[in-house]
């Protein structure tokens, strides 16, 4: 069980995220039921507070907060009184005086939920949805929920799996979090980027590090592709799209490179012909699709531990310990 | 008055006396009629060549009365005031109007530091001449919180600034390098993901403006070191006989970036708390003299500016009123440095880097009665609700700290009693 706040994966103690993957588990069994809602978080109010845009995970905290029945609450910094110059602590003040439980936060400030959760500003629990180039916690859980599907079974961690990571380490909060998740359960992490988007520092984290990924692609279990974002271009941190492309996108000839068992991730949105080709996204490799449902399932868990208070599993690896 | 029974910094005992603003005499033995002060430290009043007093223009975080007293309670009988104002320090009528301020608040003397360039805009030169020549007689110019990064600027202004023996005071930090900077770039940057304030953009800006200042054989001041290969750059050029003179604050003698963890603002600062290894290049610069001097860099914020999330805090710690204490802490418990040598960094070499005539001019018969005593032995704890200073943005916040300063005398006036201020000002 966790409690609290999740701000971060460095604050999970493996118990604690295979708690996690179990929890999900066993919610996803139940919604993919006839009837999809539980009534677990009946009367608790969860406020989605989004200084970023982000369609895709507010509307994925969103449904999993309406599968538990809990009342969701939007924030959408865009026209409203932050876009007017109001300070996080003074939103914060006033969702606390709304009564919200829980505060799902996507902020561009590395350390925004953090803040949240030491501060006095608000007394709800705060879970992390991305912060800056820090962290988002829950599509970690949701990726190593859904290596462990494909790859591994009920009862196991995720030893023995070989998982490349590739693009913007520098400015990922996916890689943060998936390199202290991943690494946690078990996998051995390889980083792959040009050196300008891995961050000065890099080698003291528990990973792997290299400049090719050619060469690692016939021996890994996993290849997670990262979002390259085209204004990068700009600074000088690559040349040109189309040698990003040729150098570190995953297009047909490297995928046919992959273990027949191997899987390719991505957080999305993705650009298609650019880190990932339109065969490479649409192959029977790819589990995209299957990260997005399996997201769901995941921020269900969260907000059921921290909100719910009742462990699912409590005999199993979900205790607390 | 007389003072009788004080310790001076090399530990020899004396008595004083002091007359219309002057240490009138100075005796190895008791003088009759004289107050015991029990064998404190009797230590020259300190100077800051590195002070934002806020004023004009920033007035909810400091103004120069407020700073004045956290000064005096900080034992400084001196301090500079940096040029980023609003309106910038950068004629001679702002220059003018600070050094008035500071002459009727009265509790130290407050040096105005001009800006190098107009309005720190980093294009043109500002009125140095005039600045120089008004009554704020200023002697020290920078930009400070920006970087004369335009090297050709920085030459000219190496050199204008010879005819009034006047030095450039410059806050190395290349700006390409640290766009958006938020913390020291290394491990912890990398871990928390906050954008790398890098070594390199400090050390990038001392070593060419050290060859500036070979070149045109003009005076360079480095503000606040904050790297060990800083420290090693300004070594070789001491070693070269380049005229270039460097300061540390207290707060990088002493914190390290594994404390910006948290996020907290209250650790972001310009430039960035370093590593372990800097603190300990930074204090044995300062022991060796490579760092010639301790300058504060008391930069008061409002508290707004620091209740809120990282980015968007603004940069800097007040320092005025913990100063001594933290370099005691950082020098002389780790028996770096003596109290000789803490009196060279904090008030001797200051006022001969600044040629501040009337301060660091030592206990001796003579001299201008700028002095403080010091309990050594004494501890206290940092309450940011106890600060003089308008703004409380202290990172000492809860730290006990060694050395209290009891007693303060500015020109022959008892400013600071028992460890608080007396309401005493000197007058013209």
């Amino acid at each position: 069980m966790i409690s609290g706040h999740l701000l971060s994966v460095a604050d999970l103690s493996k118990e604690q995220a295979l708690g996690l993957l179990a929890t999900a588990k066993e919610l996803a069994v139940i919604t993919d039921g006839p009837n999809k809602k539980l009534p677990t978080l009946r009367g608790k109010s969860v406020v989605n507070l989004f200084f970023e845009d982000s369609t895709r995970t507010r509307i994925s905290f969103e449904t999993a907060a309406k599968r538990l029945s809990a009342d969701v609450i939007n924030f959408s910094a865009k026209g409203s009184s932050v876009s007017k110059g109001e300070s996080l602590k003074d939103t914060a003040q006033t969702l606390q005086a709304m009564g919200a439980d829980a505060v799902v936060i996507r902020h561009g400030s590395s350390g925004a939920a953090k803040r949240l959760a030491d501060t006095k500003w608000i007394s709800a629990a705060i879970i992390n949805a991305g912060d800056g180039t820090h962290e988002h916690p829950t599509q970690a859980l949701l990726d190593a929920y859904t290596i462990k599907e494909h790859l591994r079974g009920d009862n196991l961690d995720l030893s023995g799996l070989k998982v490349v990571i590739v693009g913007d380490i520098l400015h990922s909060r996916v890689a943060r979090s998936n390199v202290l998740l991943l690494t946690k359960l078990g996998a051995s992490v390889t980083l792959v980027a040009p050196p300008t988007l891995l961050p000065v520092g890099v080698g003291d984290w528990p990973v792997q590090v290299s400049y090719s990924l050619d060469e690692l692609l016939p021996e890994c279990d996993v290849v997670m592709m990262l979002r390259i974002q085209l204004e990068r271009m700009q600074d000088s941190f690559f040349p040109t799209e189309r040698e990003y492309s040729r150098r570190y996108g995953l297009n047909s000839q490297r995928l046919s490179k992959l273990k027949s068992t191997a899987i390719v991730m991505h957080p999305g949105p993705m650009n298609r012909g650019l880190e990932i080709s339109a065969e490479s996204a649409d192959d029977i490799k790819s589990v995209v699709i299957d990260q997005v449902k399996n997201g769901v399932s995941i921020r269900m868990a969260v907000l059921y531990e921290l909100l719910g208070g009742v462990s699912l599993n409590p005999s199993g690896e979900g205790s607390n310990k | 008055m007389i003072l009788n029974n004080a310790r001076t910094a090399s530990g020899k005992s004396i008595s004083i006396e002091i007359k219309n603003g002057v240490i009138k005499d100075v005796s190895d033995t008791n003088i009759d009629g004289g107050v015991d002060v029990g064998a404190k430290l009797i230590l020259p009043g300190l100077v800051d060549l590195h002070t934002h007093l806020r004023e004009p223009g920033k007035e909810d975080a400091e103004t120069v009365e407020t700073g004045s007293r956290a000064a005096t309670i900080g034992g400084y009988t001196a301090i500079s005031a940096m040029a980023n104002t609003n309106p910038v320090a950068d004629t001679a009528g702002v220059v003018e109007q600070v050094y008035r301020l500071g002459k009727s608040a009265g509790l130290c003397e407050v040096k105005p530091i001009g800006a190098v360039t107009k309005g720190l805009n980093g294009q043109q030169l500002a009125e140095l001449g005039a600045m120089a020549d008004s009554i704020a007689q200023v002697r020290i110019f920078s930009d400070d919180g920006k970087c004369v990064s335009d090297p050709l600027l920085m030459r000219r202004a190496l050199e204008y600034v010879k005819t009034f023996n006047g030095v450039i005071a410059q806050h190395a930090q290349d700006p390409k390098l640290t766009v958006n900077a938020q913390m020291n770039e290394g491990s912890v940057s990398a871990r928390i993901g906050l954008v790398g304030w890098p070594a390199v953009a400090e050390e990038a800006i001392i070593a060419r403006d050290i060859l500036l200042a070979d070149h045109v054989g003009s005076r360079l001041h480095i503000c606040h070191v904050t790297t060990a290969g800083g420290v090693a750059l300004i070594k070789w050029a001491k070693e070269r006989g380049i005229q270039v003179t460097a300061e540390v604050t207290p707060h990088h003698l002493l914190l390290t970036d594994e404390l910006v963890e948290n996020y907290d603002p209250i650790y972001k600062v310009n430039p960035p708390l370093r590593t372990e290894k800097d603190v300990w290049a930074l204090r044995e610069a300062l022991a060796s003299g490579i760092i010639d001097i301790v300058a504060t860099d008391h930069a008061p914020h409002p508290s707004e500016d620091k209740d809120c999330e990282w980015q968007a805090a603004a940069f800097g710690m007040v320092g005025l009123e913990t100063s001594l204490s933290v370099v005691v802490k950082a020098m002389i418990e780790t028996k770096l440095m003596d109290w000789q040598l803490l009196v060279d960094a904090m008030s001797t070499k200051p006022a001969q880097i600044a040629g501040y005539d009337q301060q660091g001019r030592g206990i001796e018969k003579g001299a201008p009665a700028n002095f403080i005593l010091v309990d050594p032995v004494a501890k206290w704890q940092v309450r940011r609700d106890r600060l003089n200073s308008k703004s409380k943005n202290t990172p000492f916040e809860g730290m006990e700290l060694p050395a209290l300063i009891t007693d303060v005398y500015f020109n022959g006036v008892q400013t600071v009693n028992n460890g608080a201020l007396t309401g005493n000002r000197a007058g013209e």
